[in-house]
């Protein structure tokens, strides 16, 4: 175990950002922090790395509290959406600058990252376009070799193929140098596959944490003609139910055992997982039954 | 190029799938070492735990086995147990499928026999 977090709150003006949460995060994983926008994600980050006082509850991050404390802030590296940078800096000031504030710092790994972004290192930080000066974000959350790097959405003004840059590098560099990684992202399916552990933030509150591969068992869709699925359905939950014509598709929580799937299969009915982000925006959502009671 | 995953079925399990392909047309025979997790990883692109969780299935399943510091080998006889199972998808999968459509549309036994064998002969149904 890397970090624990345990009944942290923080509340600005009487809005709870994050309300009650608690954690641990285990050494050399990929975590995915994901929710809506607004749910809580930057603050629960900002309270781990010491960049805001929580309102109760406590951190601790590599055996202590990271507050004011160096050896523990050293391990850490927070790339945040619009990190802000020195304007007049070049490129290659903010790498000299990263290389002394990060142990680990690998000089020889952030010229090639550099190189696969296409970044100019004479360039000052002002004259950058957004997605640029998110790439050296980038740069510097990879080659920092933190043992906790935490991206914030760190991909702003990056086109897709940067994006999966991004992640191909992220995985490549991970698996030869096994570290902790928190990515907070709404762009779920994306990272989806890199994750092993979810952490589901919505409305301040943790509403999931859980192993990458039972949430993307924890639900399926089954499709068909009508009358077949509603014989399949009968007696289980539906979450999302859509008609088309003569044809059905139901999301049904569970993971398809067994005997759903030949039944399925004697029914002649499709059975397919439900992609994480749909997942998690059906765990997000009221349910049916909250939502009715709602005026 | 992109190796993508993008089937009907949990990750690990297509993991486990693919294993099991290379078991049955030879190209990992018995005996024979299995990609490292983080081989599968990255040319998967995938998280290497859900690799392993792949991995792990065959293993329960006895298809593979370890060797302590050196890896994931076939198991012998994994050949045949991959077969049976397969056979047992496949009936579930298909045939079960397949005598269902055939009662909707009224074909006989005799009908999808012979329908069969056309099917084998390479004829157009």
């Amino acid at each position: 175990m890397i970090a624990k977090v345990e009944g942290l709150t923080k509340t600005f003006g009487g809005v709870r950002a994050v309300d009650g949460v608690s954690f641990t995060l285990e050494d050399r994983k990929i975590y995915g922090l994901l929710g809506r926008n607004g749910a809580g994600k930057t603050t629960l980050m900002q309270l781990m790395t010491a960049q805001q006082f929580p309102t109760s509850g406590t951190v601790e991050v590599f055996g202590a509290s990271p507050y004011e404390n160096r050896r523990v802030l050293r391990q850490i590296c927070f790339v945040k959406e619009s990190q802000a940078y020195v304007r007049n800096a070049r490129i290659r000031d903010v790498l000299e600058f990263s290389s002394l504030v990060f142990p680990r710092w690998d000089r020889r790994y952030a010229e090639e990252l550099l190189d696969a972004f296409r970044l100019p290192k004479e360039r000052k930080m002002k004259q950058l376009s957004r997605g640029m000066t998110s790439a050296v974000g980038i740069v510097v959350g990879l080659a920092s070799r933190a043992p906790l790097t935490i991206f914030d959405e760190p991909y702003l003004g990056l086109d897709a193929a940067s994006r999966g840059l991004f992640y191909d590098l992220l995985l490549k560099d991970y698996l030869e140098h096994p570290r902790t990684f928190v990515l907070s992202t709404h762009l779920i399916d994306e990272v989806n596959r890199l994750l092993e552990h979810i952490l589901v933030i919505d409305r301040g509150r943790l509403i999931l944490d859980d192993n990458a591969d039972s949430v993307r068992g924890r639900a399926f869709s089954v499709s068909g003609p009508a009358d077949r699925v509603a014989s399949f359905v009968s007696g289980r939950t539906i979450v999302r139910d859509e008609r088309l014509g003569s044809l059905r598709t139901a999301v049904i929580p569970e993971t398809p055992d067994e005997r759903a799937r030949t039944r399925a299969a004697e029914l002649g009915l499709e059975l397919k997982p439900v992609p994480m982000q749909e997942l998690i925006v059906h765990l997000t959502q009221p349910s049916p039954a909250e939502g009715g009671k709602r005026p | 190029m992109n190796p993508l995953i993008d089937g009907d079925k949990p990750i690990f399990v297509q993991i486990a799938e693919r294993i099991e392909d290379d078991i049955l047309t030879g190209r990992l025979p018995e005996e024979s070492q299995v990609p490292s997790t983080n081989q599968f990883a990255s040319f998967y692109r995938i998280n290497p735990a859900t690799a392993a969780k792949g991995v792990n299935l065959l293993v329960d399943e006895g298809i593979l086995y370890k060797k302590r510091g050196i890896g994931m080998f076939v198991a012998p006889g994994a050949r045949e147990k991959v077969l049976r199972k397969r056979k047992m998808q496949f009936f579930r999968q298909y045939v079960l499928a397949m005598l269902q459509e055939a009662e909707k549309l009224g074909i006989s036994e005799e009908e999808l026999v012979l329908m069969i064998r056309k099917g084998k002969d390479g004829a157009e149904g």
